[in-house]
């Protein structure tokens, strides 16, 4: 570092100036700011997100810019690798130069000081005293020495030079600081993904970017187990095992393969009381595959098993291919269409429909907890466990698809009870949510058999008949032709609302009367549609045996209603109720190698140590110069250091006083 | 004529350990009879970490209180207020509504308002002291700011009572949300300041300092009352870990001194302007000499620097252990690390370079927003592995 201010001369060799310039100060400065700005950019930007999220943020143009600057993983990119080797560069040629001349300064007493020198520190006194100088120099050097100063002393042409020095450990603590930074950098290196990205370079290494069972992994895409440093998850549900980890690799994966192999006998979470969760446990059974010796562990976060130099920790959980008893109502015209099947998660299964063909149902996951902020019967939002939920999509020939969340038991919501599903078409999206109302019986089936009857267009047309012939009747109304307007009205209203809710019959208005009519005829014409709708579900009730409908059964009607009108937006041919489970879960491992753990450990003490020594130890050296001055002596004091100089005042005001106070001012 | 024994003899300094008086030893006999009470009654429920740890204190608080000799009666009242409250409540959490010392003094929450009232108080309190000139109200103000001290590590620790209360199961140590290591920054600098207070024998600064302590103030009660962040909730599981108790500690000593090295700047800022604009004026005569003020900037700053880079060390082998790795470039580490090269640059541009003065002043303020967004931004704007306290 004190290089920084010598003066290239003109003549130095190529060599000298490129380690001068390594050396200097100014770049070591330079290249701190360099890194420190450049880590911004990866906290600012997400790291390793994959290019598809990359892509809808960005757009394919700056997305192209930002893949190739790196700035997706900036803290493997060529440059930043380049910023960081450069600091080491530094940072070593520093020590390299500096180190053997501190070294020497924490020995070196300075008994070759000039005078010249010596009366040009700041700090400088010179008194004329009536001691001798072998006893002035007794009393020095015991002022100096009971001060905690180690003493050197030389006989100089016509004088004696007498000095103390301490504190060299501060110059040891710059070489422990440096060399720490040096080591923890180096074992970063070891530990980090730059030979992959080597392999990648060369050829060697290709990252796998399709979704196939790892033994299907060709073998550009695999790492051997005698790879000495990585760092992978692998996903194992309960009772099954799993010898290799993935590494994440730009928009692929790696597998590396392991010299064991891990078994998962059983997952667990605990949850506080609050319902948030407590501990994540998983009992494991590890068996080398060379040895054949097997341990026992459960491991938790924040404990880890470590085996050999591996270390496997609990990093996250999921779903282990849960089954699921599912129920699929219909929401097609025909309802006979309805079934249940039992299904499992991971898993696609074909389902027929009408309108759509041949869909797929796609089961990606399954929650068993679910906390949500839920509206108590106070009124009051708090978290709470609203039960198991699953996640599915359904996607259409074309390879669309529409993605749904379910919870199994229904959601209270304004002091009723509704079963919850979640729709969305982007996985950017936020869900949308269609709540069907639980029937007085506790399930789905009367709001089912509801919309099933509305779709009916025989028994529609034969309800709308005798309705209207009935409110006619009533009426007073004779006319055939009235009533038979009147009815076939009331069955295209039906049909609308059936296959487009409230929007459908709105639109229909709006398309067939003039402007100054359509309040007017809208009022008329939902009436009539009420009149439909409520003649269905009084039929509806019938066919259930419930003869004398109570305010609960209206209320069921009314939400049923809401229900059945945004319905057409839903999107799928069934609504997918989940009857019953098994819930088998999957662990979430991180498994590691890092060789360099222990070097940038010893790195860290190093620096810590350094940086402790650099602050709290100056590096103080005092001179007493003294000369014989007629029957007496002539006495120079003068001292430096290297760090603090408002405590050194201090400290020199002390020791001066001390030593002028104990000697007789001449005259 | 020569030089006599005695004469030799008067230069003699007695070693550190002869310079302890009684007092010195009653209190380091004091702290290890109550680690040692400690341990007889919980080492039960502690591993083999937290049995350092807690010799470790006993070490550190026996050395910081020789040290410090202040520290001491701080550390007592402290203890014994702590003590009190514990007693109080004895298992029974609801006292904290009908207990009167409890509801009004000792509960966590009414000692964590007392805290509040009294640092702000406290502020301008310093500043009438620095304004009027007069002696009397600076000791006013570090009164005040002792009390606040004591009154916020009073909350600290039977908060940390509290939530074993709730149930045995959810007690934690209360530095492990963003609510409770705003309480330990208010204390970590405010005693930090009263430190360098005595040591400077100057009480201009107090206002200044006291400035960001109020902001921290005003933020924990927004928090609090907007937020309900002042409930106490069970930690998540990758915070329960012996690492807690060491890493955050060590990291709020560091902000706590970055904070007093810019407030020192400021202040540096205000009287080098009034050096030059009116060299008889407030700023130029009242404020601190100027080399003070660098001496503090700088001293703080190595103080925060060395205890950062531990704090960061802590910081990584916990992540070792808990996320399977010591460094992830994850935001929180990555800002760390932007906070620790800024200041490695400040100190070696003052080391080599010399740097002195206005410039490093102006680089200790632009540093205290580094921080700030390394211990607050990250939290509010970067979700990472490190997000366990959000706005």
């Amino acid at each position: 570092m004190a290089g920084s201010e010598e003066r290239i001369s003109a003549g130095a060799s190529f060599g000298t100036r490129l380690t001068r310039f390594l050396g200097s100060m100014n770049l070591a400065i330079t290249l701190l700011v360099a890194l420190g700005i450049a880590s911004v950019i990866g906290t600012v930007l997400q790291q390793n997100q994959g290019y598809a999220s990359y892509i809808l943020k960005f757009g394919p143009f700056w997305h192209e810019v930002f893949q190739s600057l790196g700035l997706y993983d900036v803290y493997v990119s060529g440059w930043f690798v380049f910023i960081l080797v450069f600091l080491v560069l530094s940072t070593a040629v520093c020590v390299l130069r500096n180190a053997p001349l501190m070294l020497r300064d924490m020995r070196n007493f300075r008994l070759n000081v000039q005078d010249k020198s010596l009366r040009a520190f700041h700090h400088v006194d010179e008194q004329a005293v009536s001691e001798s100088p072998d006893d002035a120099a007794m009393l020095a050097g015991a002022m100096l020495g009971g001060a905690g100063y180690r003493l050197r002393s030389k006989a100089r042409e016509g004088h004696t030079l007498l000095v103390g020095m301490r504190g060299g450990l501060n110059r040891l603590g710059y070489v422990f600081a440096h060399l720490g930074i040096i080591v923890i950098l180096i074992g970063g290196t070891l530990d980090s993904m730059i030979p992959l990205r080597v392999g990648q370079m060369l050829g060697s290494v290709v990252a796998e970017t399709r979704d196939i069972p790892a033994s299907q992994v060709p073998e550009q895409s695999r790492l051997p187990t005698s790879n000495p440093s990585f760092r992978g998850n692998v996903n194992i549900p309960e009772g099954l095992d799993a010898n290799v980890v993935f590494v994440g690799m730009d928009d692929g994966y790696l597998v590396q393969n392991l010299p064991f192999t891990i078994e998962v006998k059983d997952f667990r979470v605990e949850h506080y009381d609050t319902g948030q969760p407590k501990s994540f446990e998983s009992d494991l059974v590890l068996t080398d595959q060379h040895s054949g010796e097997s341990i026992e562990q459960t491991i938790a976060v924040n404990h880890p098993l470590v085996y050999q130099n591996f270390a496997i920790y609990q990093a996250s959980f999921g779903d282990g291919g849960s089954k699921l008893d599912l129920h699929m109502w219909s929401l097609q015209p025909d309802k006979d269409t309805s079934f249940v099947f039992n299904g499992e998660v991971f898993k696609t299964y074909p389902v027929e429909s009408q309108a759509m063909g041949t869909l797929k149902l796609e089961l990606d996951d399954f929650r068993l907890f679910n906390i949500e902020p839920v509206l108590n019967e106070a009124g009051l939002e708090e978290q709470r466990n609203v039960g198991p939920n699953f996640t599915f999509k359904l996607r259409d020939e074309q390879g669309q698809a529409r993605e749904y969340m379910n919870y199994m038991n229904p959601i209270r919501q304004q002091g009723r009870w509704f079963y919850v599903s979640g729709v969305r078409e982007n996985q950017a999206d936020p869900f949308r949510y269609l709540n069907i109302p639980q029937d007085p019986e506790g399930g789905l089936t009367r709001f089912m058999g509801f919309i099933a009857m509305l779709r009916d267009e025989a028994q529609v047309k034969q309800i709308a008949a005798e309705t209207t012939r009935t409110a006619t009747q009533a009426a007073g109304i004779k006319s055939d032709e009235i009533r038979d307007q009147i009815e076939k009205t009331m069955v295209r209203l039906l049909g609308l609302f059936a296959q487009g809710g409230y929007d459908a019959v709105l639109n229909d208005i709006g398309d067939n009367m003039p402007e100054d009519k359509r309040q007017a005829a809208a009022d008329a014409l939902v009436k009539v549609l009420h009149t439909g709708t409520r003649a269905v579900y009084l039929n509806l009730l019938k066919e259930m045996d419930v003869t004398e409908p109570t305010e609960t059964d209206w209320l069921f009607y009314e939400d049923a209603m809401s229900t059945a009108s945004v319905l057409p937006f839903y999107g799928a041919p069934y609504y997918v109720q989940l009857a019953g489970f098994e819930h088998i879960e999957a662990t979430g491992l991180q498994i590691t190698r890092s060789p360099g753990k222990d070097v940038v450990y010893l790195g860290s003490i190093l620096l810590i140590i350094g940086v402790f020594m650099m602050f709290y130890i100056a590096h103080r050296r005092f001179w007493v110069r003294i000369e014989a001055d007629g029957t007496g002596s002539r006495i120079l004091f003068a001292g430096t250091s290297n760090r603090n100089p408002m405590d050194f005042d201090a400290e020199y005001e002390q020791l001066k006083n001390r030593l002028f106070g104990s000697l007789n001012k001449s005259a | 004529m020569s030089v006599s024994d005695e004469a030799l003899k008067q230069f003699q300094q007695p070693g550190w350990y002869q310079r302890l008086t009684v007092l010195d030893w009653i209190w380091a006999a004091l702290v290890i009879a109550a680690s040692i009470f400690a341990y007889t009654r919980y080492s039960q429920f502690m591993d083999g970490y937290e049995i350092g740890i807690l010799a470790g204190t006993a070490i550190s608080m026996v050395l910081m209180g020789w040290y410090w000799k202040p520290f001491r009666p701080y550390a007592l009242v402290v203890g014994l207020l702590s003590l009190a409250a514990i007693s109080l409540y004895g298992s029974d959490l609801q006292l904290a509504e009908t207990s009167f010392f409890l509801k009004y003094l000792l509960s966590s929450q009414s000692a964590i308002m007392w805290m509040s009232a009294l640092f702000v108080l406290a502020t301008i309190t310093y500043f009438a002291a620095l304004f009027s000139g007069n002696e009397f109200t600076g000791k006013v103000a570090s009164a005040m700011t002792w009390s606040a001290s004591a009154m916020g590590l009073v909350g600290l620790m039977v908060r940390w009572r509290e939530s074993y209360l709730i149930h045995p199961d959810v007690g934690y140590i209360p530095v492990s949300n963003l609510y409770e290591v705003f309480i330990l920054f208010s204390i970590m600098t405010g005693l930090m300041y009263l430190f360098y207070e005595a040591r400077y024998q100057s009480r201009a600064l107090g206002g200044f300092v006291l400035l960001v302590i109020s902001a921290a103030v005003a933020f924990l009660l927004w928090y609090a009352f907007d937020r309900g962040a002042d409930e106490i909730q069970p930690l998540v599981p990758a915070l329960q870990s012996y690492w807690m108790k060491i890493h955050v500690p060590a990291n709020f000593v560091g902000y706590g001194a970055f904070a007093l090295a810019a407030m020192a700047a400021v202040v540096y800022l205000l009287r080098a302007r009034g050096e030059t604009r009116n060299p008889n004026g407030f700023a130029a005569t009242r404020l601190p000499a100027r080399d003070l003020l660098d001496d503090l900037m700088y001293k703080s700053i190595a103080l925060g620097f060395a205890f950062f880079t531990i704090a960061t060390v802590l910081g990584a082998m916990w992540a070792a252990e808990a996320w399977g790795g010591y460094w992830s470039w994850d935001p929180k580490e990555t800002w760390a690390l932007i906070v620790w090269l800024n200041y490695a640059a400040w100190l070696h541009m003052r080391f080599t370079k010399g740097w002195r003065g206005t410039p490093m002043a102006w680089w200790a303020l632009v540093g205290l927003f580094v921080t700030l967004f390394a211990f607050l931004g990250v939290n509010m704007f970067l979700s990472g592995l490190h997000s366990y306290g959000e706005l």
